[in-house]
């Protein structure tokens, strides 16, 4: 009998989960024992980072799209379908494409995030974001033509994908309209759910004196709840209410419905044993990337460190082997302070981001990065 | 319990770790109101502020008059929890502590 692992996704995890493992399986699935099928509801393979550089004109939604039979080792079956329902019990997937169902003995979800601005009134309406490729085209057009006014960027949704681009996307709108010469007559505001600018402590208390230089006005404890897009107002939770000329926001974030469909957690994040990224409610069964709630931020670093967990785990598992491998909260992050200098951090479980010195030659690592991040979706780096 | 009188007891203790006289006989008090909450976050193994996160979100979610009772091991939601729900004017209406976890019960107002 052939054994069936599925992956669900085929973003950054799903994508270097196929490749760890056609390398690491390469004899069984030769031999025929072991078959790694990757399923995606469409194509391509999408690099979001991308996104954040299209607003400011500096690149293209197409320049972070690859197809991902390209990417992905000839031994991956990709399946281009959508899978519609998830029975832990049977082990099997209902797919939009096929009616008989399709069986798995390992499954890992690799869904992703979704973004849902309907959960705020007016928020589709009345705010853009760039965290989608429609989102980041419609503020581009926008902002090319903001000369003067009231930008406010507002992280309502948390968990977010990328938890530094709301941060780095102020920094950059700040020194592009600088540069440009419109810096005074645009007034920037950046607000944040809770007491401080950022999520993680450390990287807040970094951030916080670089906007106070920088004149980037900060409201905190600040959860979105309602936009008037007519009067261009965002009343938060918290009884404030902000005037806008321009909005972008961090819109709620779901992953998909299948999941709480099949108990495997709420919203659409997989709970997991934060180590082994073991499903907790389903046998055989893992996540990774921003489909699993591991507490760790929704980045590309972390379901890239993930996938190879998970992919030393069902090897050890094929082989009848007690599967050790264990992801230790490792992430690693650039985060833009500009339009050519950039900060890194890096941090795991046990030890706290410390952001370094922001320069010239990390902002060229950063886009060095996105370039070379095809060999990371490939398995090579 | 009111909610102004929490959030002073909580900053004493974590800042200045101090415990005015009764604090103990309060805090128990604080959870023998039976209270029975509308929806439950367990937020227990989530990093700061993972916690505090997922109650502003199960607040969103349920009607003025409901409790949500947030489960968290960070010490940290002691204090971050009542400074936001005093911002955001709702009900702190029982803290319980615990060696393994600790019980929070906040009323949407």
């Amino acid at each position: 009998m052939t054994e069936e692992i599925v992956i669900i996704g085929g973003g950054t995890g799903g994508s270097v989960l196929a490749n760890d493992l056609a390398e690491r399986l390469d004899e069984e699935i030769d031999a025929g024992d072991v078959q790694v099928t990757l399923i995606n509801d469409g194509p391509d393979h999408v690099y979001k980072p991308v996104w954040l550089y299209v607003p400011f004109g500096k690149r293209e939604p197409e320049d972070g799209r690859r197809p991902l039979r390209e990417l992905v080792d000839n031994r991956i079956r990709i399946r281009e379908d959508r899978v519609t329902e998830i029975d832990t019990d049977a082990q099997q997937l209902s797919t939009a494409e096929r009616v008989s169902p399709t069986h798995y003995d390992h499954l890992v979800v690799a869904t992703g995030s979704t973004l849902a601005p309907d959960e705020v009134p007016g928020l589709a309406e009345g705010g853009h974001d760039y965290y989608s490729e429609d989102g980041a085209l419609a503020l581009r057009d926008e902002l090319l033509e903001f000369t003067e006014g009231h930008l406010v960027l507002s992280v309502i949704g948390s968990p977010h994908m990328c938890p530094a681009a709301p941060l780095e996307f102020v920094f950059m709108a700040d020194d592009w309209f600088r540069k440009r010469g419109l810096r005074e007559e645009i007034e920037i505001t950046y607000t944040y759910p809770i007491n401080r600018v950022h999520g993680n402590p450390h990287i807040a208390d970094w951030a916080q004196p670089l906007m106070d230089e920088r004149d980037i006005n900060t409201e905190t404890f600040f959860n979105g709840e309602e936009v008037d897009p007519e009067a261009g107002t965002l009343t938060s939770m918290e009884g404030s209410e902000l005037d806008y000329d321009l909005l972008v926001s961090i819109p709620p974030h779901r992953g998909v419905e299948l999941i709480e469909e099949a108990g495997l957690g709420d919203r659409g994040w997989v709970e997991v044993n934060k180590h082994t990224l073991e499903a907790e409610h389903a046998e055989n069964v893992y996540a990774l990337g921003d489909a699993a709630a591991t507490g760790v931020p929704k980045a590309g670093s972390v379901a890239h460190y993930q996938a190879a967990t998970v992919g030393q785990r069902l090897a050890s598992e094929v082989r009848g082997q007690v599967p050790t491998a264990a992801y230790d909260g490792k992430t690693i992050c650039f985060i833009e302070t500009g339009m050519d200098s950039a900060s890194f951090v890096e941090f795991d479980y046990q030890n706290p981001p410390s952001p370094v010195t922001p320069s010239e030659k990390i902002h060229w690592s950063k886009l060095a990065y996105n370039e070379s991040y095809w060999l990371t979706a490939r398995g090579l780096i | 319990m009111n909610r102004s009188v929490v959030l002073v007891l909580r900053i004493l203790e974590t800042t200045y770790n101090i415990k005015p006289l009764g604090y103990e006989r309060l805090t128990v008090l604080m959870t023998q109101q039976n209270i029975e909450p509308t929806k439950t976050v367990d937020a227990r193994g989530a990093a700061c502020p993972g916690p505090l996160m997922d109650l502003i979100g199960a607040i969103r979610d349920v009607d003025p008059g409901d409790v949500v009772l947030l489960l968290s091991d960070s010490d940290r939601s002691l204090t971050d929890v009542p400074e936001w729900v005093e911002e955001a004017g709702n009900e702190l209406r029982a803290v319980e502590e615990g060696d393994d976890h600790h019980e929070i019960y906040v009323e949407k107002v």
